[in-house]
């Protein structure tokens, strides 16, 4: 029975007949339409008795044809008048949703709001965390030992491998273009030093910093995010569980303690790949520069660098859980909130490690 | 009139893991029906309905839709038969970044045939049928009550005419007033439209006031499909258990 919709116009009155359906109108809609305009003029008789099927989509086309007011004459079964005096029953006018138009000022002004309520945000879920930690050293009971190893692990262990590569990888690179330049002013020994001062002190740390946030800021947030769209985050404090304790907490206390590590672990590795390059680059023995590295380079540096790792930690993850737990229950603020995240855990690491450097400017630096 | 074969199940059996959920299923829905599918909780009648749309592959057996095989190559083929049919789904399923009125006006504006000014009538008469305002527009789903999400579900499954749908308990969440106008609106453009209609339902008014027919899934597959009086004589503990003193209501 696919009687397809159609239109004639007899003298006096148009008459209509198939089935006037969306699924059968689409393929001949432009025709339909110019068909339905022609019509119009001047004819205000309508015969629609011969039609087989009017769905709303129809009722809506023929009510626009005919200008909104019913047609002179009308024949029409029951049920499909119905129909079109649902959509008659409309409102005339739909306004259409308002467009928000976006003024410079008022975006730029906007952006620093919410910036600072962002700010604001984090300090209030640090002060929670410190409340939290006094609850915690009154009552070692509650503390979340699983859930911490269990970050620690994820945060941590999973993540060697792939700091590993890209260490050794950058410190190959480093080492190899300090190498060229060296070698042409003849002073190739102190690649021990550029080396130790730049891996240990300043890339180390940082190269952590950016791979862990995209890792694991971007993760935290993942979860947070969907346990607050799926109400977990609701079930959790119905059983007088504290979200903070249990979900927050262990995640900012295992990736700060986590990142230290991995930061020794990341420069040691870029170290090591330094070396070899410069074994091959210039001949300089790895016993060598064994000897020579803790002479060059004081301890201090080492002791900033994992300073970096432990801070940078706690803002990563601070950050990351500050913005799930603010994800609105749907799936486009999602995905906002988890790159607003790792965008800004990255700048705010090197904004703190500028911070660090002006700070730190005194200690460390071997004097010649 | 010979009515066309809408649906048609031909010895699906289904598996999760070591979990068989339909085992040599077979169902046949004729064009104009409405069909209360009904089946203990975890039967598998949600699993059902996703094998009619083409979501999920049965292990075995066939699923056709208005004749036409569901694992035909054919995208073109595919995408038509989809958009003859509706699907409300048993938790709403609405597209949590769009706000109802995107979410009612997406299946139309994908069709990239209709102007905005129809899309805007379109979505508020289906609005209207479903009892909400035009206000109720601009919310978000996450601020709708779980029967609001129901009912923009079922308007968004009414969007694009269909001449099939399929409801995963449409009444449950909504107060008995509310059932009732669900039940009328049905109805209705059941009788306007020919509409064919596959519902699962717990609510015995629900069926008593639109089913024209019955289909029990027990035992992994369909033990009993007739109209509603047919199914009362039938001895079968599920069926007793479910209407209990209750059958004369159906009747
Ligand atoms: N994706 C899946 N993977 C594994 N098992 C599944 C999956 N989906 C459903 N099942 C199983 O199939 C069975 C039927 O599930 P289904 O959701 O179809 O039940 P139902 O009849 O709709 O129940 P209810 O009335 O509670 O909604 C259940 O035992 C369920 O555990
Ligand atoms: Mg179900």
């Amino acid at each position: 029975m696919n009687d397809r919709p159609s239109l004639h116009v007899e003298p006096g009155k148009v008459v209509l007949s198939g089935a006037w359906t969306l699924a059968e109108m689409l393929p001949r809609l432009a025709e339909l339409q110019a068909g339905l305009a022609a019509a119009t003029d001047g004819n205000r008789q309508w015969d629609l008795s011969a039609l087989t099927r009017l769905d709303s989509a129809a009722a809506v086309l023929l009510w626009r044809a005919w200008q909104a007011t019913w047609p002179v004459s009308l024949e029409i079964g029951d049920m499909h008048r119905r129909i079109v005096e649902r959509v008659a029953e409309l409102p005339q006018e739909m306004p259409p949703p308002p467009v928000a138009r976006v003024h410079l000022p008022e975006f730029i002004g906007r952006y620093l709001l919410k910036a600072a309520a962002n700010l604001r945000g984090m300090i209030a879920l640090f002060g929670q965390l410190i409340l939290d930690t006094f609850f915690l050293l009154r009552h070692p009971r509650d503390i979340p030992w699983r859930e911490f190893t269990a970050n620690v692990y994820k945060a941590g262990a999973l993540a060697l491998p792939v700091t590993a590569l890209v260490g050794f990888l950058i410190g190959v690179t480093i080492s190899y273009l300090s190498a060229l330049q060296l070698k042409s002013f003849g002073a190739d020994l102190f690649i021990v030093n550029i080396l130790g001062i730049s891996i240990i002190r300043e890339l180390g740390p940082v190269l952590v910093a950016v791979l862990v946030a995209g890792r694991s800021g971007s993760a935290m947030t993942a979860q947070i995010g969907v346990m607050r769209v799926t109400e977990e985050i609701d079930a959790l404090s119905t059983m007088g569980i504290s979200r903070s304790i249990r979900v927050v907490l262990p995640k900012i206390v295992g990736l700060t303690v986590a990142m230290p590590l991995l930061v020794l672990w990341t420069s040691a590795v870029a170290m090591f790949g330094g070396m070899l390059a410069a074994l091959l680059q210039l001949d300089l023995s790895l016993v060598y520069f064994l000897e020579n590295l803790p002479r060059v380079v004081p301890v201090s540096n080492l002791y900033i660098g994992l300073g970096k790792g432990f801070v940078f930690g706690f803002v990563i993850a601070l950050v990351a859980c500050y913005f799930g737990l603010h994800v609105k229950p749907n799936t486009e603020s999602l995905s906002a909130n988890t790159t607003s995240a790792v965008v800004t855990a990255i700048t705010t690491v090197i904004l703190v490690d500028a911070i660090f450097a002006v700070f730190t400017r005194q200690v460390g630096v071997p004097h010649l | 009139m010979s009515r066309q074969t809408v649906i048609e199940l031909d010895g699906v059996c289904t598996r999760f893991g070591g979990n068989t959920v339909h085992r040599d299923l077979d169902l046949c829905v004729k064009e104009g029906q409405i069909v209360g599918l009904l089946g203990g909780s975890g039967s598998g009648k949600t699993t059902l309905l996703r094998e009619i749309l083409g979501l999920h592959r049965p292990d075995a057996g066939v699923v056709r839709l208005f004749g036409v095989d569901l694992n035909d190559p054919d995208i073109r083929v595919q995408r038509n038969i989809r958009r003859r049919l509706g699907m409300l789904f048993q938790h709403g399923a609405l597209f949590s970044a769009l706000s109802v009125y995107d979410n009612i006006a997406f299946p139309l504006r994908e069709l990239r045939c209709l102007d905005e000014d129809w899309i805007r009538r379109l979505v508020h008469l289906k609005l209207a049928m479903v009892g909400l305002g035009v206000s109720h527009g601009k919310l978000m789903p996450a601020e709708l009550s779980g029967g609001m999400v129901k009912r923009v579900a079922l308007a968004r499954a009414l969007a694009l005419e269909p001449e099939l749908l399929l409801l995963d308990e449409p009444t449950a969440g909504l107060d008995p007033d509310r059932s009732q106008n669900f039940v009328e609106l049905i109805g209705e453009l059941q009788r306007e439209l020919g509409l064919t209609v596959v519902m699962v339902t717990h609510d015995l008014n629900t069926l008593a006031g639109l089913a024209s027919h019955v289909a029990i899934l027990a035992d992994r597959r369909i033990i009993a499909y007739g109209t509603r009086s047919e199914i009362m004589t039938i001895d079968h503990p599920f069926v007793t258990g479910f209407f209990g003193a209750d059958r004369r209501k159906l009747l």
